[in-house]
């Protein structure tokens, strides 16, 4: 019997098994997934505990609950992996008993996704003022100041955020701290 | 708690019935049908027992360890394909149920596991026999529940009935606080149970039917692999299978949990697939040009090396659990839905084409050049009982009985899976995903307390059965009679298999040291023992027990270094059988690595 194996994952040399099964070869891509989910007791850690038990990636982790007659909360996941690993995560998500919807963010094209830092800045002289002026420039707002320091509050796509906070770096950057990834569609619709 | 799911007084008229937590339980369970348990007493669920004591609408099995209690609950759960429950209390009891509940996730059996837990006021204490069973759980149950008010308590439990016997089956545990049943609070009935979020999808959408269909009616060389889906999705599965099978002729075989559905003695089973598969439904899985997978979910023992799993065929799948469609091997056509619907929807589309079916007369020709290799084939002794002849005995002798059988796990396993043929659904017990040595027993008491008039027999190895041989003694107290025959050849003989096959003959603690005299043993418990080691012998011996009214342990004696072939190594594809003897060198670098 002939054997023409069609690589799946791989590049076909070599022994392959579901074990070291690789879709290295392929892209990684990061996506963007708001669940929504009955907030019941123990609903984050039913979601946490599928990425850390089946290998998953979580970059960032948001939750809230969004409608407090629903019992409904929200929560925004920035993952990576490749298209087949994705599609894991959002069929494993969904056999989660309370998780109600599962919404690819980053693939809707009507996906908006925003980001909220706070930056403690400490300095003196010219860097304070720099700080000051960078910060107008990212409209984010001072939200405590002291005569050596001040706290800005910025929003934006988390590109925006990590920009700000590199240019802070430089001026006296003390202290930050980001929620994580928020996400909504565009459009009058619902989810 | 806060959920959505509504749930209705049974008789909105009257206001609800009050009772304690206790109460509450012992009512659900008699609501939800539940005619028999298993379990174990202790601190934290004794308001439960106290409330199972003096009625008869409940029959509790006392079992001699949790994990017995759980595998019972799981044997019971596939024999009848009813939800088994078992119920133990907090702490060790609740760790103990660990593996039965892993057990279950693993091979989709729906059962309810009831927990006993500290008085709420005592949780995150570390108070004596405490534990976080909700935390230990959460990735070993398909849900689970803690219960920390009693007007919830009733909706729970009907709820995890429905979460557990829907969709793809699984274990639901809920664990309640000794103070929760001593509260007293309202009953509801399990009327009007719905949980908005959790809602499987049964009826397969009809384009992916009809592009099924499509490809079944041209097909050349197709195969059914059928799992334990289709069994697991009821009878009726079964049946639509049979009957989609004789309209398109196609040969079928099966993984090892779903063996029974298609009945082994038809011209068309190719028997089991898989690393310890036959030759002639591995060859026509690696050569087939459609593959119909039907409730099965790509396992690695089925596929063995993934990107040599038949390479040229399109690839329909059908499973209730879209997150096993695509996981290993991406397939052509995904179907969503329960077996039975699927399969029936399958049936009406391929009459409605009213197209002739495909020749597959140079396919049948070609598979059976495969089955004349006889795979299972091997070396019969007049001086040692042969496991494989043992099994064969063994099913002579009981297949016109209403038999059921369980195993352990091991060689012995795959022995009986070779060489005990099942003509029906529900016969055959045994721990495929986890590969729990120690099901067999407890898991054959739960078939018995099914079916008291039934003739259960546990294969068992005779280091599986030293991992839960106290259960014994569960089956002389119930008069369960089972039947436990042990194949022994002192060794844990698939551990000393792969160490001959991989490590050099190195056979690194698999013997079976220090065993103990198992018909004495069986005495001890209040059985009866049985030793045979001559071929001669065996069948008067397994006859004897057979009419032995009571539970029996058999010990076996069987050739000591016999392996279990054919198999396919680790890292290889379906089309490298190793048919004949192992010489050691059949398994590459990367296939040493696996499991």
């Amino acid at each position: 019997m002939t054997d023409a194996p069609k690589p799946i994952g791989g590049n076909g040399n070599g022994p392959k098994s579901a074990y070291f099964l690789s879709h290295a070869d392929q892209a990684i891509e990061r996506r963007t997934l708001a669940v929504l989910v009955d907030n019941e007791p123990g609903v984050l850690a039913r979601v946490v505990g599928l990425f850390s038990g089946r290998g998953y990636n979580i970059d960032s982790l948001t939750v809230a609950e969004v409608d407090a007659s629903q019992h409904r909360s929200r929560i925004t996941i920035v993952t990576q992996g490749t298209a087949h690993i994705l599609e894991q995560i959002e069929a494993q998500l969904l056999r989660i008993v309370p998780v109600a919807e599962v919404i690819d963010i980053t693939n809707s094209k009507t996906g908006i996704e925003r980001e909220l830092a706070l930056v403690k800045v400490a300095g003196t002289g010219e860097k304070r003022v720099e700080a000051l002026r960078i910060a107008e420039i990212f409209r984010a707002h001072v939200i405590d100041t002291t005569n050596e320091s001040f706290i800005f509050e910025v929003t934006g796509a988390s590109e925006k955020l990590t920009q700000f906070v590199d240019l802070m770096r430089p001026l006296g950057l003390v202290e930050v701290s980001r929620t994580g990834v928020l996400s909504i569609k565009r459009g009058k619709e619902k989810g | 708690m806060t959920t959505k799911t509504k749930a209705k007084p049974a008789n909105e008229a009257t206001a609800p019935r009050m009772m304690t937590g206790a109460q509450i339980v012992v009512e659900a369970l008699r609501e939800q049908g539940v005619s028999v348990m298993f379990g174990y007493p202790g601190g934290a669920v004794l308001p439960i027992y106290d409330a199972l004591y003096g009625q008869d609408a409940i029959r509790h099995i006392l079992v001699r360890h949790e994990q017995g209690a759980g595998h019972a609950a799981e044997g019971y759960a596939r024999s009848t394909g009813k939800c088994g429950v078992a119920l133990v209390t907090s702490g060790p009891g609740a760790t103990n149920m660990v593996t039965p509940i892993t057990d279950a996730l693993m091979d989709s059996i729906p059962m309810v596991v009831i927990t006993g837990q500290v008085p709420t006021h005592l949780i995150g204490t570390d108070a004596f026999q405490e534990c976080d069973t909700t935390g230990i759980t959460r990735s070993c149950a398909k849900h689970n529940y803690l219960v920390t008010d009693v007007t919830q308590l009733a909706r729970i439990i009907h709820e995890a009935f429905y979460v557990a016997t829907t969709g793809r089956p699984g274990p639901v545990v809920i664990d309640i606080p000794k103070d929760i049943q001593f509260a007293t609070g309202p009953y509801v009935g399990k009327d009007g149970i719905f949980k908005p979020t959790y809602v499987p999808q049964r009826i397969p959408k009809a384009d992916a039917i009809r592009a099924a269909a499509e490809l079944m009616t041209k097909a050349g060389r197709p195969i059914f692999y059928t799992g334990g889906g289709v069994i697991n999705s009821g009878p009726r599965a079964s049946e639509k299978l049979r009957e989609l099978q004789e309209l398109t002729g196609f040969p079928v075989t099966s993984t090892l949990m779903g063996l029974g559905a298609f009945p082994a003695s038809h011209p068309d089973w190719l028997g089991m697939l898989g690393m310890h598969g036959s030759f002639e439904a591995n060859n026509a899985m690696h050569d087939c040009d459609l593959m119909i997978c039907v409730g099965a979910r790509f396992d690695d023992r089925v596929t063995g090396r993934i990107d040599a799993f038949s390479p040229r065929s399109r690839k329909i799948h059908i499973d209730i659990d879209a997150s096993s469609i695509n996981k290993i091997v991406r397939v052509d056509v995904p179907v969503v839905a329960d077996c039975a619907e699927a399969l029936d929807a399958l049936i009406t589309e391929i009459k409605a084409l009213k197209r002739k079916m495909p020749d597959l007369t140079a396919w049948r020709d070609q598979i059976d050049t495969w089955r004349a290799r006889r795979c299972f084939t091997y070396a019969n002794s007049a001086e040692v009982i042969k496991p494989q002849y043992a099994v064969e005995r063994l099913y002579a002798l009981t297949k016109d009985r209403n038999t059921y059988i369980t195993t352990e796990v091991g060689q012995h396993q795959m022995w009986a899976a070779q060489f005990y043929h099942f003509e029906e659904p529900n016969r055959w017990m045994t721990s495929g995903g986890l590969g729990t040595m120690g099901y067999g027993l407890p898991a054959a008491v739960g078939v018995q307390s099914a079916h008291p008039d039934a003739l259960v027999i546990d294969i068992a190895g005779e280091a599986s059965i030293q991992m839960m041989m106290q259960e014994l003694s569960t089956a002389v107290q119930h008069k369960l009679p089972v039947k436990v025959f042990i194949l022994n050849n002192e060794w844990m003989g698939m551990v000393r298999q792969w160490q001959e096959l991989l490590h050099g003959e190195r056979y690194s603690h698999s013997y079976s040291e220090s065993l103990p005299d198992f018909v004495m043993l069986a005495k001890a418990l209040g059985g009866h023992g049985i030793r045979c080691d001559k071929p001669e012998d065996l069948d008067a011996r397994i006859l004897e027990m057979i009419d032995h009214p009571g539970p029996v342990l058999f010990d076996c004696r069987v050739e000591r270094a016999e392996n279990c072939l054919p198999m396919i190594p680790s890292g290889s594809a379906h089309n490298q059988m190793i048919l004949g003897e192992i010489t050691g060198n059949e398994v590459g670098e990367a296939g040493r690595k696996l499991v």
